[in-house]
């Protein structure tokens, strides 16, 4: 696409997708330090991460105030108005998703202060899935690849589907010794958590195909999450 | 007997859910709507000398909506508009060839009778153009081309004329004053309502409001979004936020061919062609 009479006009919409590839990044480091923090019991980097939270909320905000200049003095259309609202949207999926990941790192503080419980390696998992689907979808963005945005979105599956099995891994945990509860609990939401951040990623990757192909994306996404309907019954069947 | 007066007969004939039908009037009633497109334009192509200013456009556009024409500048969009009434006609080395039908007749047609056609289509340009004699003569005069009618009537065509292009309220006290002491505003509505006075179908609107201020062109903005439930509208506006804003569908042409012709929405959110993205979105033109 050429570029416009007006060169200010490219600037801006360059400087707001600048905002947006910075904000993504700060996004990305707050899960991997919210999942380092978890596994390696690190109250210290568990904090940080919770107070870099702010960072990203201000970069929502400008990104917020840009965009709203935009809209007020250029009168976008067409693929230009499609860049703006497309950076709003993601600009406010990033803010949940750097949200999600100080949620992990404020129960990463609590993990630390009990008994680690077995499932544990389960979570990093997901948060390695979750990194990458963040990473790619942001990617995409800035490549404006509509490809490999359906990639990620067909990925949230996987997410979600080890988010299910881990779900009844935990339940059984908790029925078999009550002293694993408050561990067990902690890492329940910290999967939701990560899950959640998918859910998001997803969100981008839909956001991507409007803002590419002008139209929003088709179909309905695979769920995979079950975890709404599971059931776990303890192993005597509770019967007397 | 009892059998006979309470038979299905009567009670047929008076059925007042299927009131009887004449067969021969039926097919000219009204059409079901976007049945036949009020104007279709096929394959015109136009000359300045032998310079080709149209290059074979075709498209159709319905009553009572408003089409809007955006292009840059020669792309083609005011001559379109030009070729719809024969005014080119006044200029005797341009020509067209190709068809323009309104209700399915050709108006090009050698046998048109040309002030019938520019009753039924009527024009409005950039600058105002009021006749240099008093408001109520600007409206009276094309009236009383086509009809003789005694004053109370005459007056009432031309209070209906200046409401409806809202006007009235404004001049009512002043009819009789020159049409040229009007406000430049004020001065383009005197021209709508001398376009509607006539009672056409169509109305031809080139760059209405270019020449104005925000608030009146705000106020023909609006006036053109009344106009429209009763005539079929064609505007051709540089100003692609008017386009946007009062138009149903949108043609963008350049170098004197149609590009895309979609629904205003869709030429404004996500046009097909790149040519049109990159003109709607200020990269050229």
């Amino acid at each position: 696409m050429p570029e416009h009479i007006v060169k200010a006009y490219d600037e801006q919409l360059k400087r707001l997708a600048g905002t947006i590839a910075r904000m993504g990044g700060l996004a990305e480091a707050q899960i991997a330090d919210a999942i380092e923090a978890l596994v390696k019991r690190n109250t210290a980097l568990a904090s940080t991460t919770v107070e870099s939270d702010a960072k990203v909320d201000e970069l929502e905000r400008d990104i917020d105030n840009q965009a709203i200049q935009l809209l007020a003095l250029r009168q976008p259309v067409a693929g230009d108005l499609r860049r703006i609202v497309a950076a709003l949207r993601i600009a406010s999926d990033l803010e949940r998703i750097a949200d999600y990941a100080a949620n992990v790192a404020k129960r990463a503080v609590a993990l630390a202060q009990v008994a680690p419980v077995r499932p544990l390696h389960a979570v990093p998992r997901m948060g390695k899935v979750v990194r990458e689907m963040v990473k790619d979808v942001l990617d995409a963005y800035a490549n404006r690849d509509v490809d490999k945005a359906i990639a990620v979105w067909n990925r949230d599956e996987e997410l979600d589907d080890m988010h299910s099995s881990l779900f009844r891994e935990l339940l059984t945990y908790m029925m078999e010794d009550p002293r694993n509860i408050t561990a067990s609990t902690h890492l329940l939401f910290i999967a939701k958590n990560i899950e959640r951040i998918g859910d998001h990623a997803t969100n981008i990757a839909e956001t991507i195909h409007f803002l590419v192909v002008g139209t929003p994306l088709k179909g309905s996404r695979p769920k995979g999450d079950m975890t709404s309907f599971a059931v776990v019954q303890p192993k005597d069947g509770g019967a007397r | 007997m009892i059998d006979k007066t309470m038979s299905a007969e009567p009670a047929r004939t008076a059925d007042p859910i299927r009131p009887p039908v004449s067969v021969a009037t039926a097919p000219t009633e009204t059409p079901a709507p976007g049945a036949r497109p009020k104007v279709e334009i096929r394959d015109l192509r136009f000359f300045y000398k032998s310079f080709e200013a149209l290059k074979g456009v075709s498209l159709a556009f319905d009553d009572k909506s408003v089409t809007a024409f955006i292009g840059p500048s020669g792309c083609g969009k005011s001559t379109l508009l030009r070729v719809m009434n024969r005014i080119y006609e006044l200029y005797p080395e341009q020509r067209a060839t190709g068809e323009v039908l309104i209700d399915g007749r050709d108006m090009l047609a050698p046998d048109q009778d040309l002030n019938l056609l520019r009753a039924k289509v009527g024009m409005v340009f950039q600058k105002p153009t009021p006749f240099p004699m008093s408001i109520y003569d600007n409206i009276a005069f094309g009236i009383r081309l086509y009809e003789k009618l005694p004053k109370g009537e005459m007056d009432g065509r031309v209070e209906a004329a200046l409401d409806q292009a809202a006007l009235w309220d404004e001049v009512k006290d002043k009819l009789g004053q020159n049409g040229l002491s009007l406000s430049g505003g004020q001065q383009q509505r005197l021209c709508i309502a001398r376009a509607i006075a006539v009672q056409p179908e169509i109305l031809l609107l080139d760059e209405p409001a270019s020449a104005l201020d925000p608030i009146t062109t705000s106020k023909i903005e609006e006036l053109i979004g009344e106009l429209k439930s009763r005539y079929c509208i064609a505007i051709v506006t540089h100003n692609m936020q008017q386009a946007a804003r009062i138009s149903d569908r949108t043609a963008f042409m350049y170098l004197g061919e149609l590009i895309e012709f979609d629904d205003t929405a869709t030429i404004f959110t996500h046009p097909s062609n790149k040519m049109t993205e990159e003109y709607v979105t200020g990269r050229f033109g």
